[in-house]
């Protein structure tokens, strides 16, 4: 027996949220291969070699815009995720469920990146530095968040459950890089720190700052991909939904 | 939709019938998973009045109990305890007694342990002798020392409705399949439980698959089948 | 016939725990044993050279400690979740943060507990001296009952779930390492020769916080897994 579909109060309603990011994906993509493109350029080929780290340096240009995106991506996750718990909002919580696989990958490649940068400047693949120890543990927080999202069937509770597992992580961040930060200074003869970066010359602002939006770019269009799936899977009863399934197949 | 259907047993007049709903619920929805289970369910429950839910396996008679209890909240619709949204009343503990499908009866506690813990978080009278009455009057006090895990299904919903024997005002029973694994013995003191609080002027929700309720009950009908959402 | 007080509903439930975990011993000190168990493997693993020991004692015990208290707090809620008892403890209109904490104290006065009591044995083992073993005791006193907290927390937000103890250690964990690490930095700034004051007073801080914030939360998880 089919149920009725149910009317939630909506924030936006995921019909008008799956045309509006159709029509922007397009020129999303476009953006971000663009700015990357630029910036990447930049980055490997303008800006200047660095006195003390030679080339090695320049994987800071992913490195850093990657973990920015990585701590904005919890933020709004926790944010999206809070809203649809109060508000009862199924969009944001079907947004907030879109941004973690997302914010997962780019602490996985503001790791890895680090870990390039660290090879050549302290000859080990890993240094136990605050940010990159706080990094780290980012990467486990959103692992505990979306492994409790998946392991939770029903898909309301799943939703209120991650919202407040995602607020009481964003309320601790500060807390735990605090932590991570008095951790890192207890040690002594641990003084490494990433923080040796190379002073900012005007081109590499720039190409950080363009790596920066290409990410968000990109951010925005693989999150609106996956929310885009996520909404087709949810509202799949919808008269909408039901005639989009419709229309593509007599196209097909 | 549907509210109340006429019964078809025998009514029996009451002096209450015509006083205010103790507990009204008015257009309940429930779901469960992506599906509503039911909605636009209208309920009045008024002093001396028993209503018996009924519906198929499924249908969601635990769900709307649960609901009017205000463990859960409704997808639509609410739930009135005296004018007052249930879950935010404070009289709630004191005037409704709800008894679940479960027990709520721990395996490692004696009997009396397990009552005892029960009345005591309601605020009921919850001292040795309250405990052993409330277990005598259905049988149970050879076994008040006995462990919870020991008893037998029949004997554990005897114990978990021990709970009513304490009851001395006219409060609102929200009961779950209430005769389920009782004997005879057991259906025939429960109906006496029924009959002497709706004499009182409590009232009773109870579901329940089997005519089990004794015919002198004056008991309405609440058909969930009727109430299915499309 | 009046609602519940408070006190009353927080000490029926807290002593409840208490009998149901007497009656059941052996289970109730499987954390410890795990604990036990767990601290004597590091000894092994690394060697027993009483310099490196030393050095890695405040950090394992600690460690060992918090994988122990998240042992049981799975359980926390799943078995009145299953016979309906938790439904009773909603049903009573007492607030349910309170339920919350008293559950999180109960917890607490069965595996946090008895671990400021034996720990510090173990860190004899590990030739601790005796103003570190003092300064790991305390740590643990404050630090336990944030474990136990934060561990309700995960407890409560898994209720029910297949994989619910495992869950619960993935969310948490995280959620530990500012204890862990100004636990075990206490133990080791004494161990160094300097003061553990600064330690002890974020643990303090922490536990306060940890206090006031996460039984309402608790109480706003149990909402959310049993709707």
């Amino acid at each position: 027996m089919s149920g009725q579909r149910l009317r939630f109060f909506t924030f936006a309603a995921p019909s008008r949220f799956y045309s509006l990011s159709g029509s922007l994906l397009p020129w999303l993509w476009a953006a971000a291969a663009l700015l990357a493109a630029v910036g990447l350029y930049i980055g490997f080929f303008v800006a200047p070699t660095d006195a003390q780290q030679g080339e090695s340096y320049r994987i800071i240009f992913i490195h850093v815009p990657a973990a920015w995106m990585s701590m904005i991506v919890y933020l709004a996750m926790a944010a999206w995720a809070a809203i649809g718990w109060i508000f009862n909002a199924r969009m944001a919580s079907m947004l907030a469920r879109a941004l973690a696989p997302s914010g997962m990958v780019f602490t996985l490649i503001a790791l890895a990146t680090g870990s390039f940068w660290g090879k050549p400047a302290w000859g080990t693949w890993w240094v136990w530095d605050a940010r990159l120890t706080s990094e780290l543990i980012l990467l486990f927080l959103y692992v505990g968040y979306i492994a409790l999202v998946e392991a939770i069937d029903d898909v309301r509770r799943a939703d209120h459950a991650g919202a407040l597992l995602a607020i009481v992580g964003a309320v601790n961040v500060p807390v735990i890089y605090f932590s991570v930060r008095w951790w890192n200074t207890l040690h002594q003869g641990a003084t490494i720190t990433m923080s040796a970066a190379p002073k900012m010359q005007s081109t590499m602002l720039v190409a950080m700052l363009l790596l920066t939006f290409a990410f968000w770019a990109y951010a925005f269009a693989v999150v609106f991909v996956r929310a885009r799936a996520i909404v087709l899977e949810r509202e799949h009863d919808a008269e909408w939904v039901r005639g989009l399934a419709l229309a593509t197949r007599k196209s097909t | 939709m549907l509210s109340a259907v006429p019964t078809s047993r025998p009514s029996v007049e009451s002096t209450f019938t015509f006083s205010e709903p103790h507990l009204a619920a008015r257009g309940l929805a429930c779901r469960r998973g992506t599906q509503l289970l039911f909605e636009k369910v209208d309920l009045a429950l008024r002093p001396g009045e028993l209503v018996w839910l009924r519906g198929r396996n499924g249908r969601g008679k635990t769900s709307l109990l649960r609901l009017v209890a205000g463990i859960s909240t409704p997808e639509a619709g609410e739930v009135l305890l005296d004018g007052t949204p249930i879950a935010a009343s404070d009289e709630r503990s004191r005037r409704v007694v709800y008894l679940g499908h479960q027990h709520a009866l721990k395996d490692d506690l004696t009997s009396a342990e397990a009552l005892e813990f029960l009345l005591r978080i309601h605020g009921r009278p919850s001292d040795r002798a309250s405990v052993l009455a409330a277990l005598e009057h259905w049988g149970m006090l050879a076994h008040a020392n006995a462990w919870v895990r020991r008893l037998s299904q029949g004997q554990r919903r005897r114990v978990a409705l021990a709970r009513l024997v304490g009851e001395t005002h006219a409060s609102l029973w929200l009961l779950d399949e209430p005769f389920d694994a009782l004997d005879t013995d057991g259906v025939q003191r429960l109906n006496a439980l029924l009959l002497q609080h709706l004499q009182r002027g409590g009232s009773v929700l109870l579901t329940g698959h089997q005519a089990t309720l004794a015919p002198a009950l004056p008991a309405r009908e609440l058909d969930l089948d009727d109430c299915a959402a499309a | 016939m009046s609602a519940t007080a408070s006190p009353s509903l927080f000490g029926a439930l807290f002593v409840r725990d208490l009998r149901l975990a007497l009656r059941r011993r052996t289970e109730a000190l499987l954390p410890i044993g795990f604990f036990v168990v767990a601290v004597a493997l590091f000894p092994l693993g690394v060697g027993p050279e009483p310099q490196t020991l030393r050095q890695i004692a405040p950090g394992v015990i600690w460690v060992c400690a918090l994988l122990a208290a998240m042992l049981s707090v799975s359980q926390l809620y799943s078995s009145d979740h299953a016979d309906g008892t938790l439904e009773q403890l909603l049903m009573t209109g007492g607030s349910t943060t309170l339920i919350a904490a008293a559950r999180a104290a109960a917890h607490w006065t069965l595996t946090g507990l008895p671990l400021v009591v034996a720990a510090p044995l173990f860190g004899l083992l590990f030739d601790l001296s005796a103003t570190a073993l003092r300064v790991l005791a305390l740590t643990l006193l404050l630090g336990t009952p944030v474990l136990s907290l934060l561990g309700s927390l995960g407890a409560a937000l898994t209720l029910g779930l297949r994989s619910a103890s495992v869950l619960v250690i993935l969310i948490v964990l995280p959620l530990s390492i500012p204890v862990l690490i100004f636990g075990s930095g206490a133990v080791a700034a004494v161990d160094a020769g300097q003061a553990a004051g600064p330690h002890l007073s974020l643990l303090g801080a922490l536990l306060i916080v940890t206090a006031l914030g996460v039984p309402p939360a608790t109480a706003a998880a149990l909402r959310i897994s049993t709707e």
